[in-house]
């Protein structure tokens, strides 16, 4: 069976949901075989192994968190000279849509980005992709080279398939540019213990109606007691209120969770181009006209500060 | 000394405006307004902040590969204080991919000459992010990309990228590649007297043949990827809406037990 490559996400060897994610739809195509690179590379093997990687090609080296994008470039390159896969795949960040097309204009291949799901066809995989703010789906494929495709975060579920997961320590010679954007300094984001935003299976966002930064108080009690994490539109990441990290739209965050609960926002287009594919939407606002209740499944006209609390009192109460 | 920014600008179908696809699987510009696609907006405001900023002869030069209208887009970089346009135009690019679209970006920027570029984070309409890698790649210079906030001195540039799990400094030294956030700093609206003067502002106009670039390189023929398939998106069936008379979240509470949610 033909070989597809998955690049793996990982922070200090903790490998990140959405590689989990790859693996399920690599399977669709062929047999996994996962590339991790950095600081605790060769600590990935055991999860992927365990969720289906045939085999982990590992490389450490400083170059990595140094340098902007272009090392991995190089790695990715020399992987897919060891193996000939039958496609690349690379988690949907900012950074792996960088590193995904670079590759693929080494290649000689087409790029397909954001893809939220993947099958095998007679010409090679065929991407899903949600586009104009989730408006329309497509279906797309590369048609020239080795097909090298982005996929979103929640696009497959996590499955558990137990493979061989070898090691082998892949050969790389980085190339002139790799040195070329040198990173100064690392500030880490510090972790508020909430589930990360576009992984979380709910997502709890406030908006301008807020009001305040003290107020996302209420906002973050109700995520809390749901087990979900914090989203903001822009207009309260603007206001200063909650950080641009949990900004959810178009020049935010995309998410897709099973449960999104919006408070205090309008639903303007840019904000829904980054929630419109949650399974499960709600809404609270003041505003019976406002866009957001045109893509609810349950809405509340009220004022969010009667609302939402007297919402997080009662999952308190039933969650015993 | 003097330096030379070329900043790519894209033409987009307004994100308000009811946004479809043509029957060649492209998108269909006839019936949406198209305009300067907003995230561009402030790559030409970072160009102009670094040209005021600069000790050194700066010239800011806007750049797009698109349809006639594109002129539009242009006018309102020029209208905002660039110096100069560029427009890539020609039937040939009808259905173009990432791939070729940079390019055709990436032998204008060199036919023009350049020290640095500045491209917007994402296109509104494909919203990919990946032009500027692919220009840096194809140009065979530094990436400094995704950067909220960006200096230039003495042939060096700086920038912060904020990711996922962490802020980063970046350094890199000219000619470079960047793109910036809309967390770069509000975009300036053009002057009555900026209007006036873009109108006297050059715009070339160059084709395929002008760039040495083969037609069957780029537009739907020549593109890497294919679109087999469009649908619009069902609309989401009417929700249930309840006014809070003081038992809102109560019931919303109960809704959310029904889905299992608690
Ligand atoms: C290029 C571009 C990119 C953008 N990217 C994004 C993005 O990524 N994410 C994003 O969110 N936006 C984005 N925007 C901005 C977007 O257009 C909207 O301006 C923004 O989403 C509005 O945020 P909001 O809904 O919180 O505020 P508003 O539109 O002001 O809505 C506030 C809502 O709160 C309600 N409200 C007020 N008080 C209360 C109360 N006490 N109780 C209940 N309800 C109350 C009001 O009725 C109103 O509906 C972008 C815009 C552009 C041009
Ligand atoms: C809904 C949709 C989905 C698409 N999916 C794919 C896909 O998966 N694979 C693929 O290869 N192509 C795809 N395309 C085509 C692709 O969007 C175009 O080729 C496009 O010109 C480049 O990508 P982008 O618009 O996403 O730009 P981005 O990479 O998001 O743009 C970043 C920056 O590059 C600059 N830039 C981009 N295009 C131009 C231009 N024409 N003129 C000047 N500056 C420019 C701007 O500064 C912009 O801010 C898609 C198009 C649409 C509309």
């Amino acid at each position: 069976m033909a070989e597809v490559l998955v690049y793996v996400d990982h922070v200090d060897g903790a490998v990140r949901k959405p590689t989990l994610e790859l693996l399920t739809l690599a399977r669709r195509i062929g047999e996994p075989v996962a590339v991790a690179l950095g600081a605790g590379a060769a600590g990935t093997a055991a999860a992927l192994a365990e969720h289906g990687a045939v085999k982990v090609l590992t490389h450490e080296a400083s170059e990595y968190a140094d340098y902007l994008v272009v090392p991995k470039v190089d790695a990715l390159q020399a992987a897919v000279a060891a193996v000939s896969p039958a496609a690349v795949l690379v988690p949907s960040s900012a950074e792996g849509k960088e590193i995904a097309a670079r590759l693929a204009l080494r290649l000689g291949s087409g790029v397909i980005t954001d893809a939220v799901d993947l099958e095998a066809g007679d010409e090679g995989p065929v991407a899903t992709q949600s586009v104009f703010a989730a408006s329309f789906t497509t279906k797309s494929r590369v048609s020239k080279g080795t097909p090298v495709i982005t996929v979103k975060p929640n696009s497959a579920a996590v499955e558990a398939a137990p493979a061989a997961g070898a090691v082998e320590a892949l050969q790389v010679s980085f190339s002139e540019q790799a040195t070329g954007t040198k990173v100064i300094s690392r500030t880490p984001r510090e972790s508020t213990g909430r589930p990360e935003l576009t992984e979380a299976a709910i997502v709890v966002s406030g908006g301008r109606g807020v009001n305040g930064a003290e107020n996302f108080a209420i906002i973050e009690a109700l995520a809390d007691s749901l087990g979900a994490a914090v989203g903001a539109s822009r207009a309260a990441v603007d206001a200063g209120w909650y950080p641009h990290t949990n900004q959810v739209g178009q020049t935010g965050k995309s998410v897709s969770p099973q449960l999104y609960i919006a408070n205090g926002i309008s639903g303007a287009i840019q904000h829904r181009a980054g929630m419109q594919t949650s399974k499960t939407i709600v809404a609270v606002n003041k505003d019976a006209e406002a866009p957001i209740f045109d893509l609810v499944d349950y809405g509340v006209v009220g004022d969010l500060f009667d609302v939402v609390p007297a919402l997080t009192e009662e999952i308190k109460a039933r969650k015993g | 000394m003097s330096l030379r920014i070329v900043v790519t600008v894209k033409y987009v179908p307004d994100a308000t405006g009811d946004r479809h696809f043509a029957d060649d699987l492209t998108v269909d510009r006839d019936d949406v307004d198209g305009l300067l696609s907003e995230l561009d907006e402030y790559a030409v405001e970072q160009a102009l902040q670094i040209s005021e900023n600069s000790d050194d002869d700066v010239e800011v030069t806007v750049l797009t590969v698109g349809p006639e209208d594109a002129k539009d887009a242009l006018r309102k970089a020029l209208s905002m204080g660039a110096d100069k346009a560029i427009h890539v135009e020609d039937d040939d690019l009808h259905g173009t991919d990432a791939i070729g679209t940079s390019l055709v970006l990436a032998k204008a920027i060199e036919k023009a000459g350049f020290d640095l570029v500045v491209s917007g984070m994402a296109s509104t309409d494909g919203t990919m992010g990946v032009v500027p890698a692919l220009l840096a790649e194809r140009l065979g210079v530094p990436q400094v990309t995704l950067l909220s906030e960006v200096s230039v001195e003495d042939g060096t540039v700086k920038g912060r990228r904020d990711g996922d799990t962490a802020s980063e400094q970046l350094q890199a030294s000219l000619p470079a590649v960047v793109s910036v956030t809309d967390q770069s700093g509000e975009a300036r609206y053009p002057s009555f007297k900026g209007i006036m003067a873009a109108k006297k502002k050059p715009v070339e106009s160059w084709d395929l043949s002008d760039l040495e670039i083969d037609a069957e390189e780029v537009g739907l023929e020549g593109a890497w990827t294919k679109v087999e398939a469009a649908a619009q998106r069902p609309a989401r069936t009417a929700g249930t809406i309840v006014k809070d008379e003081g038992e809102g979240g109560k019931q919303l509470a109960e809704f959310l037990a029904s889905q299992k949610f608690i």
